[in-house]
């Protein structure tokens, strides 16, 4: 599986660093395949958040597998994240109580 | 103990849109935002990018426009109908978009904490870019329903604004209502987000759409109250007519002009004053619009150009009544003196009306003009609307030192109030009542001059026939009383009175000529 993530982030926010350092969990122990990420900075680079019409940060773009999902918030529950990247790696039944509880 | 700092007086901005200034007295506050909230269809967003044009097309001022709900692509293409080229702007980098809508395929979802920094660096970065003086979001609602949580998004618009207030651009917000009346906005965000408030509104009045603006608040600065009735054509885009704003320091003209009839020019002490409004009031057939014609061809022969307004008929009536009557129009025309324009009033709002009109006489720069009949008007408007359109129509022309004429069909046979009359007569310089007169089983005609500012004026209700010669204006009325309230009683003596008033050019009559 080949993944392509874009993070866009501004400065070194709190919120900008928990998601940089959750994605790259994450990508550690959950993603398998080739793994590519940019991590962009909106505020050295703000054409590039223009692209993609980026309001909130921080937002995780995944471009690759498709469909291109966003998600945005610092990716502090690491559930939804997964369920966002399209990754089920638990059963369904499980992941939908722990949706609708946090 | 600290010493209160004197207040500077606050800054605005012109925004240079025809109208706006005047009611907020100079601009917009200067590095302040100002919300524009209105109802679907009320003119929030043409309102918002004229801003921006203006600013670019009359004082050099570049702008970023951030779009929450419509397409940057969409928005261009819905104002190129105003001749505004937004590409071409854009591309000169005097614009710069900000393109913050979202897209049903985005596929957003929220995951822990986040803020819109990303929104303020990229409006940040489009005002550095190209210098932006002014700013515009537009629809900031829509930003709402794409976070889950309200008050974050209220938060990062308060952010927003003081980093636009930081940047020191003077920033326009839409903001889209529910209601015509009540609260401004929608997400109660107005309260935050800014200092100064418009209220756009587009009413349904006697089944015509009637557009107004009104400024709500300003903070720290003084401006115009009450709603102005605007208009959205393709020419100007918005105009707003300030109605009280219009200062009344005319210029008085001592120069008198000829009303084409040299007997009514004498009652009237010499002719009409060059800049005054004439007011021609009578039942149908009383000849109005062979007081039109001859008041018109007076204006031919001194060689001066006028605009025929006609609201009842079409030109090749008003061409074909004017020749019967010895007076050639279609030469007049064709020697660039006259200009015959006829709407029907029902075919736009008297707004609409106001802003032609006044377009009509920019382009031809007439001496004089004639609205035959204002009345027409009156009919397809509300008492308020049809006010405010005599209104700004009478400043104008006088602003302009151009004669106005005016006729009012009445309602009633031999006279009587009518309302047209009694919204516009105080507005009107001079009132000549038509009128019919019963006598002895006969229906004669009446004339008099009721009022005239500024000069001595006849009293008398003199007699008056139209013929192929015009109008002829005969003697006075004697030993009757009565006639303008419409139930003449006589007076005479005896028969022989009544038997000398026929006969005018007796010795006996003589005696009441006036002075």
């Amino acid at each position: 599986m080949t993944y392509q993530l874009r993070l866009y982030v501004t400065g070194r926010t709190p919120s900008s660093i928990r998601a940089i350092d959750n994605l790259r969990d994450i990508c550690a122990k959950e993603l398998y395949g080739d793994i590519e990420v940019d991590v962009i900075d909106v505020l050295e680079n703000p054409a590039l958040a223009d692209d993609e019409r980026i309001l909130a940060t921080p937002t995780l773009i995944k471009r690759l597998p498709e469909p291109v999902r966003r998600i945005v918030g610092d990716l502090s529950d690491r559930e939804r994240v997964l369920i966002g990247l399209d990754i089920a790696g638990e059963p369904l039944v499980t992941l939908k109580t722990q949706g609708n509880s946090s | 103990m600290t010493a209160l700092i004197p207040v500077t007086k606050m800054q605005l901005l012109e925004t240079g849109i025809d109208g706006l200034d005047q009611i907020a007295e100079g601009g917009l506050p200067a590095g302040r935002s100002t919300v524009i909230a209105g109802t679907a269809g009320s003119g929030k967003t043409v309102l918002a990018l004229q801003f921006l044009v203006d600013g670019i097309r009359r004082y050099g001022e570049s702008g970023v426009f951030c779009t929450f709900e419509e397409d940057p692509a969409d928005l261009v293409a819905n104002v190129s109908s105003f001749g505004w080229n937004l590409n071409q702007m854009i591309e000169d980098n005097k614009i710069a978009v900000v393109d913050a809508t979202q897209h049903v395929s985005d596929n957003v979802i929220e995951v822990g904490h986040f803020d819109l920094s990303a929104l303020l660096a990229r409006i940040e970065n489009a005002v550095r870019r190209v210098g932006a003086k002014r700013v515009i979001l537009d629809a900031i609602g829509a930003l709402f329903p794409q976070f889950s949580d309200a008050n974050m998004v209220r938060r990062e618009l308060r952010r927003v604004q003081s980093g636009l207030r930081l940047l020191g651009v003077t920033t326009v917000v839409t903001m889209e209502r529910t209601d015509e009346e009540g609260g401004v906005g929608r997400f109660g965000v107005e309260e935050f987000v800014a200092d100064n408030v418009i209220v756009l509104r587009n009413r349904l009045e006697v089944e015509k759409r009637r557009r107004t603006i009104e400024i709500l608040k300003f903070r720290g600065a003084s401006h115009q109250k009450g709603e102005y009735p605007f208009t959205i054509d393709l020419r100007n885009g918005i105009t707003i007519i300030p109605l009280s704003a219009i200062e009344l320091v005319q210029k008085s003209s001592e120069v008198r002009v000829s009303s084409g009839v040299p007997e009514l020019d004498k009652m009237c002490g010499g002719g009409m004053y060059r800049d005054s409004i004439i007011l021609i009031s009578g039942a149908t057939g009383t000849g109005k619009t062979l007081m039109v014609t001859e008041y018109v061809k007076a204006a031919i022969n001194a060689g001066e150009r006028a605009i025929l307004f006609g609201a009842e008929e079409s030109a090749e009536q008003l061409r074909r009544n004017a020749a019967s009557w010895g007076v050639d129009f279609a030469d007049a025309e064709r020697r660039g003196l006259l200009r015959i324009i006829c709407r029907y009033p029902e075919i736009m709002g008297l707004e609409d009306h106001t802003i032609q009109m006044k377009r009509d006489m920019e382009e031809f720069k007439p001496a004089r003009i004639a609205v035959d009949s204002m009345s027409a008007f009156e009919r397809v408007s509300t008492p308020k609307s049809f006010r405010e359109f005599v209104i700004g129509m009478t400043s104008y022309i006088k602003h302009q030192e151009i004669t106005g004429l005016f006729t009012n069909t009445t309602s009633m046979l031999p006279g009587g109030e009518s309302v047209t009359e009694t919204h516009i007569s105080t507005i009107t310089d001079t009132i000549i009542l038509l009128r019919y007169v019963e006598l002895s089983g006969e229906m004669r005609r009446g004339l008099t001059v009721l009022k005239m500012r500024g000069t001595w004026h006849e009293k008398n209700i003199r007699e008056y026939a139209m013929d192929r010669g015009g109008i002829q204006i005969g003697q006075p009325f004697t030993g009757v009383h009565g006639i303008l309230t419409g139930s003449p009683s006589y007076g005479y003596a005896d028969e022989r009175q009544r038997l000398a008033t026929m006969f005018p050019t007796s010795v006996a009559d003589q005696s009441t000529l006036p002075a």
